[in-house]
């Protein structure tokens, strides 16, 4: 028996769409994992079912009847609970105290704190989660904060349980755990639904796995019946790949080589766990791979913005130091184009002449002893904008004000301007328009071209094969895989970003 | 030897109960902005919550001869002012700091104002009626205690026993567990189907309330008048006691009694022979509370949300 | 580029221009409002309060020139404020950096005697600025290297500049001199700025504090430093990616800014009182914010709104002689003012965010940044 229906769901967002009618249907008692790239619409979906997003249309059926979720409590009370991938622990609070939050128990106003003590062991006994109830969240491992949040949401009666990338902040050790527990559940009547991209875990824990691409949903297929390699297809899709026209590589020198980089990230976990690449003048290295693989912490290593802990980096054969700076970077011949352009890449507030010359402002051509030599300003923005063909009314327009394929233009000319010996462009296409896509790609061959290093990180498969002449597969903090362009296949490459045989050269 | 001789001197009993007193208000106003803060709302008004609170005690007791009345208007008018803040930073989502500093100085202006067209006075009202100070009969006898502890303003007692409640109200109740939750991770809250807004208002208001009544002491308690700007600061003291008592109840009232000493040592240092000039014992609530933030007695860490607004999505 | 006829370019800058200042006017007009409101409940006669309001403030030359005088401080806290919030930052201490340009520059003003005028009175300046910035540089540097929060800081170290000041004039204090009031010497006459208007307390104090506004302009719209300094206050992490330390120019901004009080101390000192006394600023500091914010933190509305406070404290004296009301209720109104522009009550600012979400939906075709937060 289907436990939920989700029929012909529809949720926009500002300029997409993200679950375009989709149809799902989970039965219960089973394992159903939601495969599907970045972007696909699996997260929205499953925040639809628990009530924090309202789509435009569609219907939800629970157990035959149809309900009406519009916020997470209704999904609570219809036994349906969600385990989020940035967990909603609060840190200072012990495993106790934030599983029962919200319904404590009590005697008058005060919390009866050993009721709820004994309740949680009760629990975490049934359900064979191993929790300590006195421990503070933030002295715990990752895997048990886990296990807390799992609890909670059987804590308050959930039948239905929805995983959004658990596996995503464990270890191997810990993910192994997490699969028995899972398996545990089900057998004792719970139905999950977990969201995931990684082909391997598909096919170990899910009993049905519905594939989504676009805010569509592909198909639903029993996991015994299919194998990763068509999953894999389903997930990244059919579409002819339009190579760009390039000429051939010739490569130059090497400017970059990474030798097992380890990193960690904001939450001091391991992000990268011996990393390695290289980048020569003259090519386009693309790295793919789903986000959160450990990207955004090459990027930030490689741009002097945050610090690592073991390998080597060596930039123009010169070994770098742990104290680099971005500052140091910019002037040692790097140019950056950021994952995020609102965020890191441009003071919205400034002009675009500001935003031009941000890197700049120390620079002799530029600058008249302390002050800025605005004339000089003006005529370098202006110069670029031309070159560039950057649609802005004017250099004094704020950056806020232009559109994202021309703030993106904004910021690939300052950093082209630089004449870096390596430039680093992450997702550098990210919301923009055909036409501004089209403009970004082709300067990037043209700069390959005249003998510049590149190093293009995408989580657009399409983007990478387009553009690269070698590809490497950045999956858990390692590159596992490196392919000559022409070679390789997206489905190939598809399997690779989601696991593959797990095995880093 | 002298000087060691009139230190020890100096704790004397007048000392300690001079320390309880001078303390008394600085208990009200920290516990009331461990509330607000806790929750996740800053709270620098509490200067000015704390000066309505004097003048709604003061006036309201001029004008019906009743004391006790004076606590219940300086509850209202901190209240009010509690809501101000509340409205602005919760709803509006205005910045909590600049609010509060409109605040300071609208609290300021406004019994002046009131003042002059009531007696053509604006600097003071003239003496009120006072609130009486009690005894608590048995404890008067015991010995040293008894001295202590036995004869007080009632506001004083007041505080004392809202140190222990407001410690079990944060830690041990439904309630308390839900602020702290929501100063923390407003957004794990939410998930769990706590009213953030609600239990933001509440403390916020609360925070009012409690700067008021230590407002009330100054004006009913410790004089029986108020005096433009009567409390000369206190109200940051009050913020220094509850960084130093690291957002608790029991923190910020041992705070509060350290403050009150150093407050307590400057007024009777000078007829005790001490050497140390009474501004400089003034200036002590202040450096211990940098000191206390730069992390050199432990980590001085605010709630976790604090200050951010909170939007649903 | 698109070229733009060479009116419409004008009529965009005039229609910019406007949009910046219809918040403050309209807080201004919504603050007298709620004044008068204030006044009639009070029982005083709104016409005869407004206008000894403008007489005070405005009608004879006179008045002029205490309105000009009573601006001069709140343009140098206003401008304070407003160099500290251009780089993110909450400098609520410039009452105490204040207090300490005044003192120093006091101390400047009567330790060296036989010193020319334009000498002595740049000494004085000079000591004056760099004892503020002194003292704001301490909270910008646990800002930056401890990450402690400026706003406790500073207001901590107003009070134990307050308290260090009173013991300095106190009756055992090195700068006490006299036995009535708590008050350093008088300074030297060399010291002392010259008065504009005979008959007024009006000094070369205003055009100091518009000079210094002009300076602080250009500095933070023309230099290499204030790039850097708005950089970091409007986008650290693209600043940082951008090669900029932004802690280091934290540090700098909270020097400027305590610089900027300071020297407001000092031209106070030496232009209306002559000397130091304990409890001499009404808290200008405080002001200071209220004026920046109506300000809109810009040197050129900084000035005017320091006028238009100027005016109203200047007008607010008369107005409590000839119709009773009390001067504090200006107090009551710069609180107006500022609960209206943080409380972003502003129509404008309704129709831009209205206007936000339309544009939202038009553009791109991929996806953005609201979309990328909800598949997190």
């Amino acid at each position: 028996m289907n436990i939920v229906e989700m029929k012909n769901i529809c949720k926009q967002f500002p300029g997409v769409q993200a679950n375009d009618h989709i149809y799902l249907d989970i039965r219960e008692g089973e394992i159903h994992a939601l495969l599907g790239e970045n972007g696909a619409g699996k997260s929205t979906l499953m925040n639809v079912l628990y009530g924090l997003y309202g789509p435009e249309k569609g219907e939800i059926c629970f157990k035959g009847k149809k309900v009406d979720i519009s916020c997470p409590n209704d999904a609570i009370k219809l036994g349906i609970g969600m385990v989020h991938q940035h967990f909603m622990l609060v840190p200072p609070f012990t495993v106790t105290e934030n599983i029962v939050l919200g319904t404590e128990p009590s005697r008058g106003p005060l919390l009866d704190y050993k009721q709820a003590v004994s309740a949680v062991k009760k629990a975490s006994h049934k359900y064979g989660l191993n929790v300590d109830p006195d421990a503070l969240i933030r002295d715990i491992s990752v895997g048990m904060q886990q296990r807390v949040e799992i609890l909670k949401v059987l804590f308050r009666g959930a039948e239905l349980l929805i995983l959004d990338e658990p596996t995503a902040v464990l270890t191997p050790q810990e993910i192994e755990d997490l699969y028995r527990i899972m398996k545990n559940l089900r057998d004792n009547g719970h139905t999950i639904v977990i969201i995931t991209h990684k082909l391997k875990e598909v096919k170990h824990i899910s009993d049905r796995v519905t594939v989504l691409r676009n805010g569509k949903n592909i198909g639903t297929v029993q996991t015994g019946e299919t194998d990763e390699k068509t999953l894999a297809k389903m997930m990244v899709g059919r579409d002819v790949v339009l190579r760009v026209e390039k000429p051939p590589c010739t490569k130059g020198n090497e400017v970059l080589k990474v030798t097992n980089l380890h990193a960690g990230n904001y939450r001091r976990l391991p992000a990268l766990k011996g990393c390695s690449l290289d980048v020569c003048e003259g090519e386009i290295v693309g790295v793919a791979g789903v986000e959160g693989n450990g990207q955004t912490e090459l990027i930030q290593v490689l741009t002097g913005l945050q610090s690592w802990s073991e390998g080597e980096i060596r930039f123009k054969g010169k070994k770098l130091e742990h104290t680099a700076t971005p500052q140091k970077m910019l002037k040692s011949g790097l140019g950056h184009i950021p994952e995020d352009r609102q965020k890191r890449g441009l003071v919205l507030d400034f002009s675009v002449k500001e935003n031009m010359i941000m890197g700049f402002e120390d620079s002799k051509e530029l600058t008249k002893s302390i002050f800025i030599d605005y004339e000089k300003v003006n005529d370098f923005s202006r110069l670029l904008v031309k070159e560039f063909d950057i649609r802005t009314p004017s250099i004094e327009t704020k950056a806020g004000k232009l559109s994202g394929g021309n703030q993106q233009k904004v910021i690939v000319a300052r950093e082209l301007a630089r004449n870096p010996r390596l430039l680093i462009a992450a997702q550098p296409t990210r919301g923009l328009d055909v036409g501004a896509i089209e403009f970004v790609h082709n300067q990037l061959i043209y700069q390959r071209g005249i003998g510049r290093a590149i190093l293009l990180v995408s989580y657009e498969l399409e983007e990478i094969m387009a553009l690269s002449d070698r590809i490497v597969v950045l999956y858990d903090g390692q590159i596992i895989q490196s392919f000559e362009n022409e070679k390789v296949s997206m489905e190939e490459l598809g399997f690779w970003m989601g696991g593959g045989s797990r095995k880093a050269i | 030897m002298e000087t060691i001789n009139s230190i020890i001197k100096l704790f004397s009993v007048g000392l300690l109960l001079a320390t309880l007193r001078m303390a008394t208000p600085l208990i009200f106003g920290a516990i009331g902005g461990t509330f607000s803060e806790r929750s996740g709302v800053i709270n620098i008004g509490l200067e000015g919550m704390m000066l309505m609170g004097a003048f709604g005690a003061a006036f309201t007791s001029l004008l019906t001869g009743n004391p006790w009345l004076g606590v219940l208007a300086a509850m209202i008018t901190g209240g009010l002012m509690g809501s101000v803040h509340a409205v602005m930073c919760i709803k509006f989502k205005a910045n909590q700091i600049v609010i509060a500093t409109g605040i300071n100085i609208m609290a300021i202006g406004i019994p002046s104002l009131i003042l002059q067209g009531y007696w053509g006075n604006a600097g003071r009202t003239p003496l009120v009626k006072g609130l009486p100070t009690t005894s608590i009969s048995f404890l008067k006898d015991v010995p040293f205690l008894g001295v202590l502890l036995g004869t007080h303003n009632p506001l004083t007692y007041a505080a004392l026993l809202l140190v222990p409640i407001a410690h079990i109200v944060l830690f041990k109740t439904r309630f308390g567990l839900r602020v702290r939750a929501v100063g923390e991770h407003p957004r794990a809250a939410d998930t769990v189907g706590i009213n953030v807004f609600k239990i933001r208002y509440i403390c916020v208001i609360l925070s009012g309330v409690l700067a008021g009544l230590g407002g009330a002491y100054l004006s009913l308690g410790q004089l029986s008048m108020f005096i433009k700007s009567m409390t000369a600061g206190r109200g940051f003291i009050s913020l220094a006691a509850m960084i130093f008592g690291k957002w608790t109840p029991l923190g910020a009232f041992g705070a509060a009694l350290l403050f009150g000493l150093a407050d307590g040592i400057q007024m009777t240092a000078q007829a005790q022979g001490i050497p140390i000039p009474n501004d400089f014992l003034l200036m002590l609530p202040y450096i211990i509370t940098m000191v206390a933030l730069s992390g050199f007695i432990g980590r001085a860490t605010p709630p976790g949300a604090i200050g951010k607004p909170y939007e649903k999505h | 580029m698109e070229r733009r006829e060479p009116t419409t370019k004008i009529y965009e800058k005039l229609h910019e221009i406007v949009k910046v200042l219809l918040d403050p006017v309209i807080a201004a007009i919504f603050a007298l409002f709620i004044g008068a409101v204030i006044i009639t409940v009070l029982g005083d006669s709104v016409v005869v309060a407004y206008s000894a309001l403008w007489k005070g403030a405005f009608g004879s030359t006179r008045s002029m020139g205490q309105t000009f005088m009573s601006a001069t401080p709140l343009i140098f806290t206003g401008l304070a404020f407003s160099v500290a919030f251009r780089c993110g930052l909450f400098n609520i201490g410039s009452e105490g950096q204040l207090y300490m340009g005044a003192i120093i520059g006091a101390w400047a003003g009567y330790a060296f005697t036989g010193l020319p005028s334009l000498a002595h009175v740049s000494l004085v300046l000079i000591l004056g600025g760099t004892a503020g910035a002194a003292w704001g540089f301490l909270p910008g540097f646990l800002k930056a290297k401890l990450g402690v929060h400026e706003v406790i800081n500073t207001i901590m170290m107003t009070y134990i500049a307050i308290n260090l000041t009173n013991w300095l004039v106190s009756s055992d204090g090195p700068m006490r001199h006299g036995s009535t009031l708590q008050a350093t010497p008088f300074v030297a006459d060399t010291a002392r700025l010259k008065v504009l208007i005979p008959s007024t307390r009006l000094t070369t104090g205003i055009i100091i504090a518009f000079f210094v506004a002009f300076c602080i302009w250009v500095l933070l719209w023309k230099t290499k430093l204030g790039y850097k300094v708005r950089a970091v206050g409007l986008n650290n992490m693209a600043a940082e990616c951008g090669g900029i330390d932004s802690n280091r120019y934290i540090i700098y901004a909270m020097m400027i800014s305590g610089a900027l009080a300071g020297l407001g101390g000092a031209v106070e000192t030496i232009g209306v009182h002559g000397r130091f006394y304990s409890g001499f600023s009404p808290g200008y500091g405080f002001e200071g914010i209220a004026v920046a914010m109506l300000g809109a933190n810009h040197p050129a509305g900084i000035l005017l709104s320091a006028l238009l406070f100027g005016a109203l404290k200047s007008g607010a004296m008369t107005m409590q002689i000839v119709a009773g009301t009390n001067s504090e209720l200006v107090k009551i109104l710069q609180a107006i003012i500022i609960f209206f522009i943080a409380g972003k009550w502003s129509i404008i600012t309704h129709l831009e965010s209205r206007q936000k979400k339309k544009d939202g939906l038009k553009s791109n075709i991929r996806g953005d940044e609201t979309w990328k937060q909800s598949t997190q």
